[in-house]
């Protein structure tokens, strides 16, 4: 073990700031980062052993025990469960013999739940040993469990590969683009280089101009106006910048990020290198969710490729700049998603979110200028340099130019990634998406909001309903509060880095009082008591997780509020919530006696 | 020396040093703004949220965010108060805190805010967690029923070559404190002594030694938190 650790720190030239792509080798290696590896890590890096157990217990993935020669983890989202995802468990611990979050005993076969994997359009799925299974049944989970237990390669239960790429030999992924609509700016082809091209041939100021007089506005949801941002990082006088970006879509029924890159990797880096040309950073990082690692090699191989056609490098095309690309691989932890716990992560330190100001643009990643956009975003500016800021803002809202990449999942027949322009209604989506009978929309994902059908008439944008491109439509035969509410919030407590003390202690309690109106122990105090306490939520916490976290309640009370006056009790101000005759019912049946109550 | 910045705490003309956080330059000033996680000398970390204020209609931690000039605070407003007990009484029901049996008690800066606040019993259900004790350091014993997470360990507590003795460990409701079982072996006393003080609830507890001052006559016993702050301008 000694050699394989010391091998693997040398490899990253024994630097902190790359302690989670040293744990991910460890783990390659192991299987585990168990105490002994630990300890061999912290003395390699001259850091304290719990600095090391800081970073390695804070993300889902990594692990310091065994999770099985075969992990499976099932994603447990919301559309997920719509689509049957529980049957598909109970096959997996009925064939493998052994419960979610264990191990079976021959250590075989781990069985875990994880958070939504970007599958939503093709769920139930799973992630087994870094290979994505989608469309699951309980028939394939019979064949995969007799596969695991018959030593077959992971790689080789995949029968069937997906569209496009996803079939290339660097990806082999059963995934399905489920493309439904291209626009002309993103979902198109594109030609490697052709906005960078023109970009390089400007000051950088001038790029800054142009992407200013676009209106371009940030895609992972909270758009902050881009020029405005790399202005900013400009303006900051740091001695190197950075550019980040955010491939770390965690959001639920977010899969946008999936497409762009695997069909559209090149327009990503291309983005990437005009933002660095802009703030004249030499460094880019894109850090890319684990969930989304099948990619990772293809996307090294199209970085290689941009390297050898001096797209990256030393003086590119000529020019005289010098810019390289760095994948850095998350573990899993939505809250990374978050700019400024991302560049934690990129440092190699547990995701959580830093206090602001210094925002990121005048010290992010190690303390520098950095530029951290969303992959859609720069995305975008390959385009914006190519064609000009006007053909940009004729697409789109007054307030919201351009397009933008929705992830359209749940009950409809066409489930996947639509490109419109800004302003399209709500309605206009379902009926392209086919759906039909629909109870709500949950636009922004599980920290955006829930709308019922008197609002379908509102339109996708800044001006009024924002983005970052989750779209879960939730049909009439779903319980909203158990099947979706719940899920959500049980998804915030998950995810919460536990920093702040609202955003740790309150959705649990939450959680529990959701629970208590579910089970008909509800009174109208306890609607009271959550919409207050999501107030505190909104009021109190540092980042956007936490002041969201309790959206999922709040815009459901706000906009169903009759669903929960119909699971509340009338008759009485009060009950405590405990049930005297359940609490006893073992015990009186061990007994042979009647609760006498 | 440089040009003192003027703002406002409720209305109060205040003055900062350029860079100064609201919650800083508020001590200097004689206006005390509860907190917990908060420790001079210490980079701010923000997590208790306790210390919020208000500027121009936004909610913000008064320890990390810098005064600018003529910036307007609102602090003991009804609203931010009503905020900063409810954090108080999130920190009591997610923790195992059991004031007449801890060792910290009249010294405990968890406990003389329910005092001020005079909260009888929080508003929110208690959740009993379970949470896991560690005694194997020689000189501490880590009691995590009573942990608040403010990381005022976390960011004190170095040897001499800048390695932490606590860390975090996992993250959301799980979240633990976490010591390093071999820099603990090597702690000086004073060290031990240290890590005990800026504990702000009792959850760092120094082994070997019995109390110094008798319950009663300890620090909160006396006198109401934040009521010693006077103004040094």
């Amino acid at each position: 073990m000694r050699n394989a650790v010391q091998n693997i720190l040398k490899k990253f030239g024994n630097d902190r700031g790359r302690l989670m792509d040293i744990l991910k080798g460890v783990q390659s290696e192991l299987g585990f980062v168990n105490e002994e590896a630990k300890k061999l890590i912290a003395e390699g890096l001259d850091m304290s052993y719990v600095d090391v157990e800081q970073t390695l217990s804070f993300y889902h993935f990594f692990t310091d025990s065994s999770r099985g020669k075969y992990t499976v983890y099932l994603n447990n989202s919301a559309v997920a469960e719509m689509m049957g995802r529980s049957d598909v468990a109970a096959a997996f611990e009925r064939e493998a013999g052994c419960k979610f979050g264990s191990v079976t005993e021959d250590g075989l076969i781990g069985l875990y739940d994880t958070s939504c994997i970007g599958m939503n359009d093709q769920e139930p799925a799973a992630i087994i040993n870094g290979k994505v299974f989608t469309n699951l049944t309980s028939y394939d989970v019979k064949d995969l469990v007799a596969a695991m237990r018959s030593g077959k390669v992971v790689s080789d239960l995949i029968t069937k590969y997906g569209d496009g790429k996803n079939s290339d030999g660097l990806i082999k992924a059963m995934v399905a683009n489920n493309i439904r609509k291209s626009g002309d700016v993103l979902l198109t082809s594109h030609k490697a280089g052709e906005g960078m091209v023109k970009a390089l041939d400007m000051e950088p100021a001038e790029v800054v101009d142009i992407v200013k007089a676009s209106y371009l506005r940030g895609r992972g949801g909270a758009g902050f106006p881009t020029g405005l941002k790399w202005d900013f990082c400009r303006k900051s006088n740091g001695e190197v910048n950075f550019v980040l970006c955010n491939c770390d879509e965690g959001e639920p029924g977010t899969f946008k990020e999936r497409i762009l890159l695997t069909e559209y990797p090149e327009l990503v880096f291309e983005g990437m290198i005009i933002a660095g040309y802009a703030i004249e950073a030499q460094e880019g990082i894109l850090y890319l969710r684990e969930e989304y690692e099948y990619m990772l090699a293809y996307l090294e191989a199209v970085l290689k490729g941009m390297r050898e056609n001096n797209l990256l490098g030393e003086n590119i095309l000529g020019k005289g700049f010098n810019y390289d690309i760095r994948i850095q691989l998350g573990a899993g932890a939505y809250v990374c998603g978050e700019e400024s716990a991302l560049i934690e992560s990129c440092e190699g330190k547990r995701g959580e979110p830093r206090n602001r100001p210094p925002f990121p643009v005048q010290k992010g990643y190690m303390q520098q200028p950095s530029v951290v956009n969303n992959a859609e975003t720069l995305a975008s500016v390959v385009k914006i340099l190519k064609n000009g800021a006007d053909w940009y803002t004729m697409r789109g809202s007054r307030e919201s130019t351009g397009t933008k990449l929705l992830s359209v999942s749940g009950d409809c027949k066409y489930p996947g990634v639509y490109e419109i322009e800004w302003g399209i209604r709500v309605r206009d989506i379902l009926d392209m998406a086919g759906a039909d009978d629909v109870q709500a929309v949950q636009v922004g994902g599980p920290s955006g909001e829930c709308i019922g059908p008197k609002e379908f008439k509102r339109t996708i944008c800044f001006e009024d309903l924002p983005t970052g491109g989750s779209i879960i439509i939730i049909g009439n035969k779903r319980n909203l509060i158990k099947d979706v509410v719940l899920n959500f919030i049980d998804f915030f407590i998950e995810e919460s880095c536990g920093s702040c003390a609202p955003c740790r202690t309150l959705p649990p309690i939450m959680k529990n009082r959701l629970e208590k109106i579910l089970n008909g122990h509800g009174v109208m105090q306890d609607v009271k008591d959550l919409e207050q306490w999501g107030a505190k939520m909104k009021m109190a916490n540092r980042c956007g997780l936490g002041q969201t976290a309790a959206n999922p309640i709040l815009s459901t009370i706000r906009n169903f509020r009759e669903k929960y006056e119909e699971l509340i009790r009338k008759d009485v101000d009060f009950d405590s919530g405990f049930d005297l005759a359940a609490a006893v019912a073992d015990s009186c049946e061990y007994v042979g006696r009647k609760p006498n109550l | 020396m440089a040009e003192k910045i003027k703002f406002t705490i409720d209305g109060k003309e205040c003055y900062a040093e350029q860079g100064q956080t609201i919650l800083a330059a508020a001590l200097d000033n004689g206006v005390y703004i509860p907190s917990l996680c908060y420790l001079k000398d210490l980079i701010p970390a923000g997590s208790c949220r306790i210390c919020n204020v208000k500027v121009s209609g936004r909610f913000m931690t008064a320890c990390t965010t810098p005064v600018n000039d003529g910036m307007e605070v609102e602090n003991n407003t009804p609203e931010l108060e009503e905020l900063r007990k409810s954090i108080v009484e999130m920190l009591f029901v997610s923790g195992n805190h059991f004031c007449p049996a801890c060792e910290k008690s009249g010294n405990c800066e968890l406990q003389a805010l329910a005092y001020k606040y005079q909260m009888m019993v929080p508003r929110f259900p208690y959740i009993f967690p379970e949470k896991e004790v560690d005694p194997s350091s020689p000189k501490l014993f880590i009691e995590r029923n009573r942990c608040i997470l403010c990381k005022r360990c976390i960011r004190s507590i170095k040897d001499e070559s800048g390695k932490s003795l606590f860390a975090f460990k996992k993250r959301g409701n799980k979240l633990m404190i976490n010591l390093d079982h071999e820099l603990a072996a090597t702690m000086t006393d004073e060290m031990a002594e240290e890590a005990m003080e800026i504990c702000p609830v009792g959850s760092i507890l120094r082994k070997e030694k019995g109390f110094d001052q008798p319950i009663g006559h300890r620090k909160f016993d006396k006198q109401a938190i934040g009521s010693d702050i006077k103004s040094v301008i």
